[in-house]
């Protein structure tokens, strides 16, 4: 097990100038020993250029990897001692489960006693000690996955492991019974794990902090509730959440906040940060209010779906759109009415340059 | 245009791949077939489309026999999950493709408003492989849309994009539809797909026609426990349970006061087991006056991002809560649910539901 350091940029470009020359935009990073890890974002964002720098299958263009404070930038993977579980299973198809659990551990000359009390600890683990002598070109495509996962684990002295969309062939209703196994996997051996996804459950779900990932840049590193309840870049308030977070023009004028255009009166005490900011709330902290009621505006509804288990309401102000979500008692208003939501509360946020402020 | 199956069924070799079933979807509006994979959904489009023919039954459109009639005497408009463009064509031509062929005039204004709306007006010049997955389906999206036929069969469209475009892009396809006045008919697995396009939803599985309507009222009556399994994500969490004297009793648990319908009340034993049927939202970690307490320990906690879903584990059986927001939770940790009898659904032992949740109306 290691501790990780990147303080580093990566282009596959020769003479990088813009920042669009960038895979990896410059970034420095810290992976704690033992910490579980993901790193979040759409296609294209650098994470899978940052998971390949880690492993060592890429040296960055510029700057260091440290493991264990030691410079390991230009390392094989296997001097690393890392571990790769990728998105579709490899494994022997004409090795039984235990050989290809064992075969990790085998090439590094492990004592044959230690293979099997680590095998069977594994398979146990992961639910599959009932299986360790079927051959694994019988399983299903699951099965194999879950052996793969198996064979990145198994080696106790590995400096991390690295997962890369692991449960893209999972059948949606089993991901949830590998989640948890991962989970309590790395309770249980404390491995330093590192998750690429692009899927916020998995990586929100797993993780004990998210890296959110977007053009090359790492925007924000954090706990799924710092993701949710402060985001540091309005991509994190945008990306974390479906729908994601609202947002609207503000500044300060005088006593009062120009809201979408709309003065309300400062909250006591706060005073914004001088120029054009951009308020963010989440649809969830949305609430329906009194006509001029504190933090409120007034919108039209342009949109009321019942969406099983609450009500999204859609509105507009000043050519901005505002999404809430409402219990399904709440009394619906119809389309083209005006109604008071309050946007302004303790689990809102303001921007300036996509940048969280206050 | 009404389209109607009337009786139609659908059998390949030895396996039926459609039972009888009866659909005539809304005319104008959005009708979603909701199924897990294999449950019919493609196999009932082929049919719409006229690129199968039904083994049984009658397909009309506006009243005509058109069931003998193929794909291409039929004026429909096709969405596949791949994204399917001409290679060699640009992004204009793919989309002034149908108007080409029907010689059509203005085509230049019409392929330019299209592209507008699915925000690809930059990329006319280019070809499709030049484009990321997301902007390949607009493209796919917008010819069917060039089209304008009166019959739009959508197969899974957003399957293969990433959640952030799907969920941009269905809320734009939403506005389109609405906009639009052709039947659209739009197959999906996913239950929160089909509550956010609305409109109205017919529940499929294992190749029969479980139950049609408007969207909402499909998903808060679910007529059979087939259909509350079938349109619940998470699933809704279902509990073994009694009718007695003063409403239901749990297994293993405690009992609700629910008025079940009279005709439970028969002496025979069979009769009176029930499934009591609890949606992840109706579950709450802070109790309000009349909830019900079912204690346990935490499997494992989901988070989406707007939600987490806590899988726990209890005395009657394994349940997920759904919470608003980013809820933490120690794996193992004690929990106790709360349940308010009147959110419940139950079931009879043949999954014909008897009581559903009041809801204000």
């Amino acid at each position: 097990m290691a501790r990780i350091d990147l303080d580093l940029a990566h282009s596959y470009k020769p003479n990088p100038k813009e920042d669009d020359d960038y895979a990896l935009l410059p970034l420095k990073m810290s992976f704690r020993d033992g910490g579980a890890y993901a790193l979040l974002g759409p296609s294209g964002c650098g994470k899978t250029t940052m998971l390949n720098i880690m492993s060592g299958l890429l040296v960055p263009s510029k700057g260091t990897v440290l493991f264990d404070g030691v410079d390991a930038t230009h390392t094989t993977p296997q001097q690393r001692n890392i571990a790769q579980v990728f998105q579709f299973p490899v494994i022997y198809d004409t090795m039984t489960v235990a050989e290809n659990l064992a075969f990790p551990l085998k090439n590094r000359k492990v004592p044959a006693d230690q293979i099997k009390a680590r095998v069977a600890q594994i398979a146990e683990m992961l639910e599959m000690s009932h299986q360790l002598d079927q051959r694994a070109a019988g399983l299903s495509a699951d099965q194999k996955q879950k052996i793969s996962l198996g064979r990145g684990l198994v080696r106790a002295d590995v400096s991390a492991v690295l997962f890369d969309e692991p449960l893209t062939v999972i059948d949606p209703h089993l991901k949830w019974q590998l989640r948890r196994k991962l989970k309590q996997i790395h309770h249980e051996l404390k491995l330093t794990l590192i998750y690429v996804t692009h899927d916020q459950v998995e990586a929100l779900t797993f993780a004990e902090e998210v890296v959110v990932m977007t053009r090359g840049r790492a925007v924000q590193v954090g706990s799924a509730e710092a993701l949710f309840e402060r985001p540091a870049h309005t991509f994190v308030g945008h990306f974390i959440g479906s729908p994601g977070m609202n947002f609207l023009p503000v500044s300060q004028a005088g006593d009062s906040w120009q809201v979408a255009r709309h003065p309300i009166p400062a909250p006591v005490g706060r005073t914004l940060p001088a120029g054009d900011l951009r308020l963010g709330v989440r649809p969830e902290y949305v609430t329906l209010a009194e006509a001029g009621g504190g933090g409120a505006l007034p919108v039209v509804v342009k949109q009321v779906q019942d969406i099983g288990t609450y009500l999204m309401l859609t509105a507009a102000i000043d050519g901005c759109v505002i999404k809430a979500r409402l219990p399904l008692e709440a009394s619906a208003p119809n389309v083209g009415d005006t109604v008071w939501l309050r946007v302004v509360g303790e689990h809102t946020c303001f921007y300036k340059d996509e940048e969280l402020v206050t | 245009m009404q389209l109607t199956l009337d009786r139609i069924t659908r059998q390949v070799g030895a396996s039926t791949w459609l039972y009888p079933m009866d659909l005539a979807p809304q005319p104008g509006a959005v009708t979603v077939l909701l199924g897990a994979t294999q449950a019919g959904k493609t196999s009932l489009m082929r049919v719409m489309a006229g690129l199968d023919k039904p083994s049984t039954g009658q397909v009309r459109v506006d009243g005509h026999d058109v069931t003998a009639m193929g794909v291409r005497e039929r004026n429909v408009a096709m969405v596949y999950q791949q994204f399917i463009n001409y290679p060699s064509m640009t992004v204009f031509d793919n989309i002034a493709s149908p108007l080409k062929l029907r010689r059509e005039k203005g085509i230049d204004k019409t392929v330019r408003a299209l592209a507008e709306r699915l925000h690809i007006e930059m990329f006319l010049d280019r070809l499709p492989a030049a484009l990321s997955g997301g902007q390949q389906q607009r493209v796919a999206l917008a010819r069917a849309l060039a089209k304008n036929a009166p019959l739009m069969l959508l197969d899974e469209p957003l399957v293969n994009l990433d959640y952030k475009l799907r969920e941009e892009l269905r809320e734009e396809l939403a506005q389109l539809f609405a906009s639009g006045d052709s039947t659209v008919i739009y197959a999906t697995t996913e239950p929160g797909e089909a509550l956010l396009l609305g409109g109205y939803t017919a529940v499929l599985d294992a190749g029969e026609l479980l139950q049609y309507g408007p969207t909402a009222e499909v998903f808060h009556a679910p007529k059979s426990l087939r259909v509350a399994r079938a349109f619940s994500d998470p699933p809704m969490n279902l509990i073994e349970a009694d009718a007695v004297a003063q409403g239901v009793q749990l297994k293993a648990g405690p009992s609700l006061d629910i008025i079940l319908p009279a005709s439970t009340d028969l002496p025979a034993s069979a009769s009176r087991s029930l499934t009591l049927g609890v949606r992840a939202a109706a579950l709450r970690v802070n109790p309000r006056p009349g909830d019900v307490a079912l204690d346990g320990h935490v499997e494992l906690a989901e988070i989406s991002g707007s939600d987490t879903f806590v899988h726990v584990h209890t005395a009657v059986g394994e349940l997920v809560a759904q919470l608003t927001g980013v809820h933490f939770f120690d794996l193992g940790a004690p929990i106790t649910l709360h349940l308010a009898a009147q959110q419940a659904y139950v079931f009879d032992a043949q999954g014909k539901l008897l009581v559903a949740p009041q809801r204000k109306t």
